[in-house]
């Protein structure tokens, strides 16, 4: 006599009231500083940039969907969280098809097609990013004087090069560092300086990603070893040779790597699970950040280093799998 | 006395509070009301029916006999007339081999136990399996075949809602002593602890006070699920690890809960068999109840007797929150086994809406076993039960950490629990190969 009137499922029957779409709207919530930064600092074209991602990242996630005749999850808010992450990617006053073409690379190629949420074996945001990079460099790199937030709703905007960058090429010209006070701490700090929309100021990711940790959201782990290995083996570079790079501080607060380090590197779906191999993840991010910001062709590295470790990620869960309580060795 | 804690394990909310404070009361027997006597109360064989239809029985009077080394015996919960052999719905298995009892007017006694030279005699004998839940025989758990050094009782009660063990360690607590003691000179045992959850404080205290004539160490222990998980525990207490695959024993310490203590003491010393156990009724009932119920009652009289449902109930958890069996029918017979009765509303439970898995690891930071729960999950999603046996889903306790975690709702270990016996064919088939 099965009697309908009863609920029956597995146990347990008591649950920890955080749910997938709560974790991303602390993640969300988390980069809500580093946003503030950004509109103070780009005014009306970071709003533009901003609601432009994600009218595009959500709409074409809930669009694919459709096709595909699946549930429409968008408001698991995963597909937020990547049109913010990937539009603090971008130059601060992208066209907006190059908006388009960035959201369309991250939900539709990196994560839909693998299967969506929790499929993917790359960052979205990053996939997007680093396509946009390869196919149309001059529009991704065409950065824009900071300014304060009146100036910048006057359409004024001066070119200029991001800290990285301007010294990526004089090294490359003249072997050394020419220009001197081009990338200060404190502007670091702050935010003051050119470069993407997002991720620009160390204090207001610093301050987004503690809040994580403090939430348990995400765990230090990533995020302090990838800054450690940054700042020791730019140190250790920048001890031998100071007139080829920035001091180790200027190098982890400069460009994306915070942002990296904190939000990127630490997507649930692209890193290690256990803590063992989340160390292993951030030292490989590391090293490879500083390959390529002191040997290689990008200022930057921090994408690509992120998504190189994001394909090793599933041999690193596999191999570095702890014993289980009691476990012999056989 | 150090406390070493164990790795792992949640924080859910305790809701003891309807209940803790609550005296455990006598539900009474009710003449003419049916009595359900399933026959597999324990883990291992079911025992051997040993009545026959219209035969009158009395309350204590063997009526199931154990059947085989790991089985126990059954003994009628009330006396009266037996109506019927046949099925009775199982929160498990769906449906049981039982005995219904009809209760007569009379109720006042209760046939003694035959109480036996040997000690273990006399716990077979009283029908006596392990409280806490697992059920295991205690006769065979009492008969160690090497030494042991160390008895730790186990007072934690981590599951959210129940109390009984609670009111028993407060209303009960030189009987559960005295108990705990006649295991320990029956198994010459040298040490004797007693672990409780520091939120029980006033239990805590009741106990410190026979510490020194009973000669045992109390420990407090960390409030936290699952922290009376036999392994937990022993970790928690005594830093040892006990071998995946292995029992207690190979580190020399036997566990027993609480209410297994008391249940020797009573069959040792009043000669009584286990025929009624505390249960805690707690929820959306009227009035929310730690109870004295024999067994057999069904779950519905019970409600009714806890002045019925408050709201309309949604689900009926048979144990506790955590790892308790939701009932598809209030039929159930209450068991040996049965902790608590737990009725929740549409609004008290959690939303079940599962999405993919989005590998943040929190199941894996919880498992108090070290196992990898995301990861087992799609071996289990894709019945890869080779794989299974590998990341050690035998290992898995089914505390249900990973999925009371699990912020996209994976019903992760319940999908361990159900892959178990095919898990168990790999290993067998493995075992065989390997032995030519």
């Amino acid at each position: 006599m099965a009697d309908n009137k009863f609920l029956v499922s597995f146990s347990p029957h008591t649950r920890d009231p955080l749910t997938t779409d709560k974790v991303m709207m602390f993640v969300v919530l988390a980069l809500v500083p580093s946003i503030l930064v950004s509109v103070y600092v780009y005014g009306f074209y970071a709003v533009k940039t901003y609601a432009l991602a994600v009218i595009f990242c959500l709409g074409l996630e809930a669009l694919f969907l459709k096709i595909r005749k699946l549930p429409v999850t968008v408001r698991d808010n995963s597909a937020l969280v990547t049109a913010v992450l990937l539009a603090m990617n971008m130059p601060p006053s992208p066209p907006w098809w190059l908006v388009l073409a960035g959201s369309f690379v991250a939900i539709i190629i990196s994560k839909q097609v693998f299967g969506g949420l929790g499929q993917n074996p790359f960052n979205p945001a990053l996939v997007g990013r680093v396509f946009l990079l390869i196919a149309w460099p001059a529009e991704m790199t065409s950065w824009i004087e900071p300014s304060t937030l009146k100036s910048g709703f006057m359409f004024d905007a001066v070119s200029t090069a991001t800290p990285l960058g301007q010294i990526k090429s004089e090294i490359i010209s003249s072997g050394h560092i020419v220009s001197t006070g081009m990338a200060d701490i404190s502007d670091l700090f702050i935010g003051t300086v050119s470069g993407c929309l997002g991720g620009d100021s160390a204090i207001a990711v610093l301050i987004g990603g503690l809040f994580l940790i403090w939430k348990r959201i995400i765990k230090w782990h990533i995020p302090f070893t990838y800054l450690a290995t940054v700042f020791v083996l730019t140190g250790l570079y920048w001890l031998i040779s100071p007139e080829k790079t920035l001091n180790p501080l200027q190098h982890i607060f400069a460009g994306g790597l915070m942002l990296g380090a904190f939000f990127m590197a630490t997507d649930y779906v692209t890193c290690p699970m256990t803590i063992r191999g989340q160390i292993l993840f951030g030292f490989g991010c590391g090293l490879l950040t500083v390959v390529i910001r002191l040997f290689g062709g990008y200022p930057e590295g921090v994408a690509f280093s992120i998504l190189i470790m994001n394909a090793v990620t599933p041999l690193i869960d596999n191999y570095m799998r702890p014993a289980s309580f009691g476990e012999v060795k056989s | 006395m150090p406390f070493f804690g164990f790795r792992g394990g949640v924080h859910p909310d305790y809701n003891k509070g309807a209940t803790s404070g609550k005296p455990i009361e006598v539900m009474p027997v009710k003449e003419g009301a049916l009595y359900g006597v399933p026959l597999a109360q324990h883990i291992g064989a079911p025992a051997k029916p040993l009545v026959a239809k219209n035969q009158e029985v009395k309350a204590g009077e063997l009526i199931g006999q154990a059947a085989g080394f790991i089985s126990a015996n059954i003994h009628a919960p009330v006396s009266g007339r037996v109506v019927a052999l046949q099925s009775l719905p199982h929160p498990v298995s769906g449906k049981t081999a039982g005995i219904i009892i009809e209760a007569s007017g009379e109720q006042d006694e209760i046939l003694p136990v035959n109480v036996s030279e040997k000690f273990q005699e006399t716990v077979l004998n009283a029908g006596i399996v392990g409280l806490g839940g697992a059920t295991f025989p205690s006769n065979v758990k009492l008969s160690p075949p090497k030494k042991v050094d160390t008895l730790l009782l186990n007072g934690a009660e981590c599951e959210p809602y129940l109390t009984c063990d609670h009111r028993l360690m407060l209303e009960k607590t030189e009987e559960i002593i005295k108990g705990a003691d006649l295991i320990r000179r029956a198994l010459n045992i040298e040490n004797l602890i007693i672990g409780i959850e520091e939120n029980k404080a006033d239990a805590l205290e009741a106990f410190g006070k026979f510490a020194s004539s009973y000669k045992f160490e109390l420990v407090p222990l960390e409030v936290k699920y699952p922290q009376g998980g036999e392994k937990q525990l022993i970790k928690a207490c005594l830093n040892r690890t006990v071998p995946e695959g292995m029992l207690p024993l190979e580190v020399g310490v036997i566990v027993h809960n609480v209410g297994t203590c008391l249940a020797v003491y009573d069959a040792v010393e009043n000669k009584k068999p286990l025929i009624e156990r505390v249960v805690t009724v707690t929820g959306a009932v009227k009035e929310p109840k730690n109870l004295l119920v024999r067994v057999g009652t069904p779950v519905q009289d019970i409600i009714d007797y806890c002045g019925g449902f408050l709201g309309e109930p949604r689900k009926v958890v048979m144990g506790g929150p955590m790892m308790g069996f939701a009932l598809s029918n209030l039929d159930v017979p209450m068991m040996k086994g049965t902790s608590g009765i737990l009725v929740f509303r549409e609004e008290d439970l959690p939303d079940l809406k599962q999405c993919n898995c989005i590998r943040c690891g929190r199941c894996v930071d919880v498992c108090p076993m070290g196992l990898i729960p995301s990861v087992m999950d799609r071996f289990v999603v894709r019945e890869m039960y080779e794989s299974l046996a590998d990341w050690h889903v035998m290992n898995c306790i089914e505390c249900g950490c990973c999925s009371y975690d699990c912020p996209s709702r994976r019903n992760l270990a319940g999908g361990f629990k159900t892959s178990k016996r095919e898990v168990m064919k790999v290993l067998k088939a493995r075992e065989a190969e390997k032995n030519g």
